[in-house]
């Protein structure tokens, strides 16, 4: 009996794809790489963008709830106090958008080549990513600005970008999938992000929120995220113990059903999109 | 024994159509869903004994795109893939390139695979050229040391030395095309899969694609190649298979034999003589062609097969809408294997038969000479057009067609008993020339 080395059958196709996706990796590069060249190429202050954009949000949102609201900051400066909760908001709201949008506005692909399609909203998550790095060297410029010395927790912050991350791509997963199946999904995703950053301790921070809520607000992963990058990154606040606890278990959840969804409507992709 | 590089067994898909009345298409919209499941339970509660009558339709049909499709493929093959628009070639090629899922059966490969579908996926009209390159050659599933290892034969292969930092947007669209294909020529796959990518770009193109698929082949290489070029087919490929309506036909070494079956095998087998307008087939505001026919010289109708040395004209009934001093008719012979043999033009000659035609009824007829073509099978197209201006219809496109079988009748001598090689059997007379029998003789013995 000959050996053949791929078997095509209705309805089983697993074992081949991660295999692929390792024989894939560089399209992760390529692909991202590709949306930040055109990005660059088609505007005149596309690197200046991506560094104007968190700047000005964090100039709005320290004017509205720092000195209109007068929200409590703990002692830290208030622009650092909504940047640091703004970085992993951010990319997290630029990453779901950007990838929930890319299977759609790939179809040309998807339609006439093979790859293992996870890889396109994964590199929409690592264009934002690549942002979120960015935004952060501002935010080193902030603390030197205001002379604010980080507290020793900061070396955590690799795992806390980690997990924002796993949300990113878990979520995006989700969204990306089920923008292809239903197409109105697109006008739905702007409307769930404006709803999170009003959820999501952005501009405030959740020692705000009262106490018999604080289970439901905690459900949200973000929470989590963005707290333990204030710890890290501030010092105002003791470890978030809890949230952060809450906010692996929903990211771990989130991660493992968006791949088992997206696995599972990937075969009929190029029919439908 | 070779051994085989693709195998497949019964093979279907399935696609499921909607016939949605509305504006929404294909797609499913959240809105829709949720709408109609919210009146599925409305009804469920207001009428529930109707309700289960309902049913999920929104008026799904199901097509087949492929039937119980079953063959081997050797490694090494060059297999050309031909059947009509909606035949399932291009449905199977996505299935062995795994881009759809099959509904049905069992695929068994060996070897990389690299399907071309379509020329310059990827490609992205901001990047340049090299950087195009790269993009391309990844989403092929080459890699970036790969890729910078073949650069430099992808670049000149392509032609586009100086034009490497200019965006692709400015490239000519022949530019574009050779540079597409040329990263595609690089990828060294087992298996190649290509579809119809011959159809873009000029005959250079044509013929450095060619060119480089057959390396391919020659290099112990599988290759597919679907296309509507029944010549490129016969150049390139060593077997054929004939799809019809997503069911496997023919499958052989006989390409020129399945070439010809895919070209004239009719579902009814008769070859008509006549063409018909059904009704409102070629509207436009000069010239509409009503009937196309062979026929002898009283206008009557002949039926196939006709002998080769009956008269036979090409008769054209048409209608003048509005004169144009431009207008022209032609017809083009085509032989069985879709050589084209030659046309025949009214503006061939100078006196333009249709010079001086009014609004209204005309017939036009030529004759087709007398033994001149050889014995077989063959399609006339009619090209109606403008000179210089516009087609009406185009042969090889959406021309109306008749068909000539030619048997029997080549010759009156009875020395000639089977029929010959050759593209035409025309009948040209020889003669001797009187001279002196002593030069004969002469040359005779300068040769001794």
């Amino acid at each position: 009996m000959e050996q053949f080395d791929l078997v095509i059958e209705a309805g089983k196709g697993e074992r081949q794809y991660w295999k692929d996706i390792f024989r894939y990796r560089e399209l992760f590069y390529f692909l991202a790489w590709r949306d930040i060249l055109v990005r660059y190429k088609q505007t005149v202050i596309g690197l200046a963008w991506a560094l104007i954009r968190p700047f000005v949000t964090m100039v709005v949102l320290s004017v509205v709830f720092g000195s209109f609201a007068k929200m409590p900051s703990g002692g830290v400066p208030y622009p650092l106090l909504v940047y640091a909760g703004m970085l992993p908001w951010q990319f997290f709201s630029t990453a779901l958008t950007e990838s929930s949008a890319s299977l759609v506005g790939n179809a040309n692909v998807i339609t006439k080549i093979y790859f293992p399609r996870l890889v396109i909203p994964t590199s929409a998550v690592v264009v934002s990513f690549i942002d979120f790095l960015i935004s952060f060297l501002i935010y080193i410029g902030l603390m030197i600005w205001y002379k604010f010395l980080p507290p020793l927790a900061i070396l955590f912050l690799p795992v806390f970008a980690l997990l924002s991350f796993s949300a990113a791509i878990g979520a995006g997963l989700w969204f990306a999938a089920l923008t292809v199946k239903y197409r109105d999904f697109r006008y739905i995703v702007p409307f769930i992000v404006q709803f999170g950053i009003y959820v999501s301790p952005v501009g405030f921070s959740s020692s705000i929120v009262p106490q018999k809520y604080q289970l439901l607000y905690m459900m949200n992963p973000l929470v989590g995220i963005i707290d333990a990058f204030r710890w890290s990154l501030l010092g105002t606040i003791s470890f978030p113990a809890q949230s952060f606890a809450l906010s692996v278990v929903m990211v771990t959840l989130l991660l493992g059903t968006g791949i088992l969804y997206f696995r599972k409507t990937e075969r009929g992709f190029a029919d439908i999109i | 024994m070779a051994d085989t590089a693709i195998s497949v067994e019964h093979l279907a898909k399935r696609y499921m159509i909607t016939a949605q009345h509305g504006e929404r298409g294909r797609y499913v919209a959240l809105r829709d869903v949720m709408a109609s499941g919210a009146r599925r339970l409305a009804n469920r509660v207001i009428h529930p004994r109707r309700a289960s009558a309902q049913g999920g339709s929104r008026g799904m049909q199901e097509f087949w795109a492929l039937d119980d499709v079953s063959f081997n493929i050797v490694q090494g093959e060059r297999l050309g893939i031909i059947g009509n628009n909606g035949a399932g070639k291009s449905t199977l090629l996505k299935v062995l390139s795994r881009i759809t899922e099959p509904t049905r059966g069992i695929i068994r490969l060996r070897g990389r695979i690299a399907s071309l579908l379509e020329v310059g996926t990827g490609f992205h009209p901001e990047l340049t050229g090299r950087e195009n390159i790269f993009l391309n050659g990844a989403i092929l599933g080459m890699g970036k040391q790969e890729i910078r290892r073949k650069f430099d034969e992808i670049v000149s292969f392509a032609e586009v030395e100086q034009f490497l930092d200019t965006p692709v947007k400015r490239y000519s669209s022949g530019m574009y095309v050779r540079l597409a294909f040329a990263v595609a020529a690089h990828l060294e796959p087992e298996i190649l899969i290509v579809d119809e990518v011959l159809a873009v770009g000029d005959a250079q193109f044509q013929k450095k694609c060619l060119g480089k698929m057959e390396e391919v082949g020659r290099g112990g290489r599988t290759v597919l190649f679907v296309s509507h070029n029944m010549n490129a087919i016969e150049q390139l490929c060593d077997t054929c298979m004939l799809l019809r309506k997503g069911r496997l036909v023919r499958h052989s070494h006989d390409v020129r034999g399945i070439v010809k079956e895919y070209l004239f095998g009719e579902e009814d087998g008769q070859k008509p003589t006549l063409w018909e307008n059904s009704g409102d087939k070629f509207e436009n505001p000069y010239f509409k062609p009503d009937r196309l026919f062979l026929c002898n010289e009283e206008g009557e109708q002949l039926p196939n097969p006709i002998r080769n040395d009956e008269d036979i004209f090409l008769q054209v009934d048409g209608t003048v809408t509005k004169p144009h001093s431009s207008l022209a008719l032609q017809y083009t012979v085509f032989c069985d294997d879709g050589t084209l043999l030659y046309h025949s033009s009214t503006i061939d000659s100078a006196e333009n038969a249709l010079a001086n035609v009014k609004q209204g009824r005309v017939s036009v007829r030529s004759r087709i000479p007398r033994r001149f073509l050889n014995e077989g099978d063959y399609r006339i197209d009619l090209t109606v057009f403008l000179h210089k201006v516009q087609f009406i219809t185009q042969y090889g496109v959406n021309a109306p067609s008749v068909f000539l079988s030619i048997q029997g009748g080549l010759t009156d001598s009875s020395l000639w008993s089977s029929k010959r090689a050759g593209l035409v059997a025309p009948m040209i007379p020889w003669e001797t020339i009187e001279h002196e029998p002593a030069v004969l003789r002469s040359s005779a013995s300068a040769t001794l």
